[in-house]
């Protein structure tokens, strides 16, 4: 039972992984006890399962996801909310607001309008039904302040970091809060705008390099240097006051 | 042409712009070349000028077009008013249609269509500039757009053509041979998988000949297959050398 490829190698579509009794992961298929690459990505070996990470893909919903969406479209009884995926989710009206509400009466664009961000979790998909939404849980809802960032969807788990480690790195150095939405889109809230571009900067780095390794120091790194000119730049405004 | 005004092969056996009759055209792809569609690739195949770009998936208007158990994939092969000698009207011609057609249907079978019911994949090819054999250039790029917007897919797909001309089978046909020559026979393959999505013959050959054609043709697609795989991977070595 031969594998063709070594741990964290870059395969191609139709590239030929394993043969015999092994399983196939993600991104992967099998055919005759063969198991090919389906995408672009970086390959995994876990006992018999054969997986590759994406490193080019769209979003597909899951139920259970947390995602950032924006509402395209007010109907009667709910909304159409784009969730970066190849569907519209729905988002029903009885969903968001607690009291009964009737269509003639009620405007739902008061509420939520065309263009506004919620943050929601998915509650129903299959492959005859496009995903239904839900805010009725805490954190989720209406998006007022912060700032939106956009990554490919398999890149998100880079940007948590094992156990978490990347993103409250970044929590931590930048003291920005965050929320990633499974579909690719990142909500980042910060005191001030500089702490905000920052992690900004941080992520767009991390989605630019995710296949490579020693990462999480790098961007360490890279937060400290661009704070210490940060630095610098208020200092020398200050003298130029004073 | 009705007078042939020069032999196409010399001599020494060599063509009009000095390959030998086994040798493919200089290749050079670049991968991702657009920065607003969700996957793109540009080839350049000798003279052949080309750009692939794919949009999608995403769901399908009108909807009425939408499949409820696969995606649809829609294609425009369109040439350049400029890439030709004589001005080509930009409205799309009937061999431009049938080429679409023709392209679509051999890179339908190499892309999981059946994951994303009632979606679409819109997949366009410019042809910039042309010089014979743009149908199967077309393919090798079109693949590779595929496979850069993140489309699941069995395997990429390398398209070459064989011909005879002055009564030697050659390997990828420029235009002139093509005009001047007996015949021509593009050969789409999934190598991986060994198989064939795309075998058309215009001409005339004897079944020896033929079948001496399309092999020729399928060494020519595993060599192409070999840069798609390079080009492809190109985009992403580079990062990583820089940065360890």
């Amino acid at each position: 039972m031969p594998t063709f490829f070594e741990r964290r190698q870059l395969v191609t579509p139709g590239d030929l992984l394993a043969e015999g009794q092994y399983i196939a992961g993600e991104n992967t298929y099998k055919e005759d006890d063969k198991i090919y690459a389906s995408r672009i990505g970086v390959v995994e070996y876990q006992d018999k399962k054969v997986n590759v990470v994406a490193l080019r893909a769209f979003y597909v919903p899951r139920v259970g996801d947390t995602v950032i969406g924006t509402i395209v479209e007010v109907g009667f009884n709910g909304w159409m909310v784009d969730i970066n995926s190849p569907y519209l989710a729905l988002l029903r009206a009885s969903d968001v607001l607690s009291r009964p509400f009737k269509p003639q009466k009620n405007d739902l664009s008061e509420v939520l309008d065309a263009g506004d961000l919620v943050i929601a979790k998915i509650i129903a998909y299959d492959r005859a039904h496009n995903p239904q939404l839900t805010v009725s849980e805490p954190g989720l809802g209406k998006i007022t302040r912060g700032q939106v960032v956009k990554v490919t969807p398999t890149k998100i788990p880079r940007v948590i970091g094992r156990k978490g480690s990347m993103v409250s790195m970044i929590k931590q150095e930048t003291g920005c809060h965050i929320i990633l939405g499974h579909n690719g889109i990142i909500l980042i809230t910060g005191k001030s705008l500089e702490n905000e571009q920052l992690a900004i900067m941080a992520i767009r780095k991390i989605e630019e390099e995710s296949h490579t390794t020693g990462l999480t120091d790098r961007i360490v790194q890279m937060i400290k240097k661009e704070k210490e000119k940060g630095k610098q730049k208020e200092e020398d405004k200050n003298e130029s006051e004073t | 042409m009705s007078q042939k005004l020069e032999k196409l092969i010399d001599k020494k056996g060599l063509r009009l712009d000095g390959r030998k009759p086994d040798e493919l055209r200089p290749i050079k792809i670049e991968v991702g070349a657009l920065s607003n569609a969700d996957g793109s690739a540009y080839i350049q195949q000798g003279k052949n000028k080309i750009l692939a770009a794919v949009y999608g998936p995403k769901e399908l208007h009108p909807k009425h077009l939408a499949l409820p158990d696969r995606m649809v994939l829609r294609c425009r092969y369109h040439m350049a008013p400029f890439s030709v000698q004589e001005r080509k009207s930009p409205a799309p011609s009937r061999r431009e249609i049938e080429l679409s057609k023709v392209i679509r249907e051999s890179l339908e079978p190499s892309i999981f269509i059946e994951y994303y019911p009632r979606t679409s994949i819109d997949l366009f090819i410019e042809v910039l500039q042309a010089d014979g054999g743009t149908r199967c250039a077309s393919i090798t790029a079109a693949s590779l757009a595929l496979a850069d917007a993140g489309i699941p897919m069995r395997d990429l797909v390398a398209a070459c053509a064989a011909g005879k001309v002055d009564g030697t089978i050659v390997l990828d046909l420029m235009d002139t041979e093509d005009k001047v020559g007996t015949a021509d026979v593009p050969v789409a393959l999934m190598p991986n998988l060994n198989a064939i999505t795309l075998l058309q013959m215009d001409g005339i050959l004897t079944l020896e000949e033929f079948e001496k054609a399309v092999n020729l043709a399928l060494e020519g697609c595993r060599k192409i297959y070999t840069m798609q795989k390079e080009a492809l991977k190109a985009k992403y070595i580079a990062v990583k050398e820089v940065e360890e």
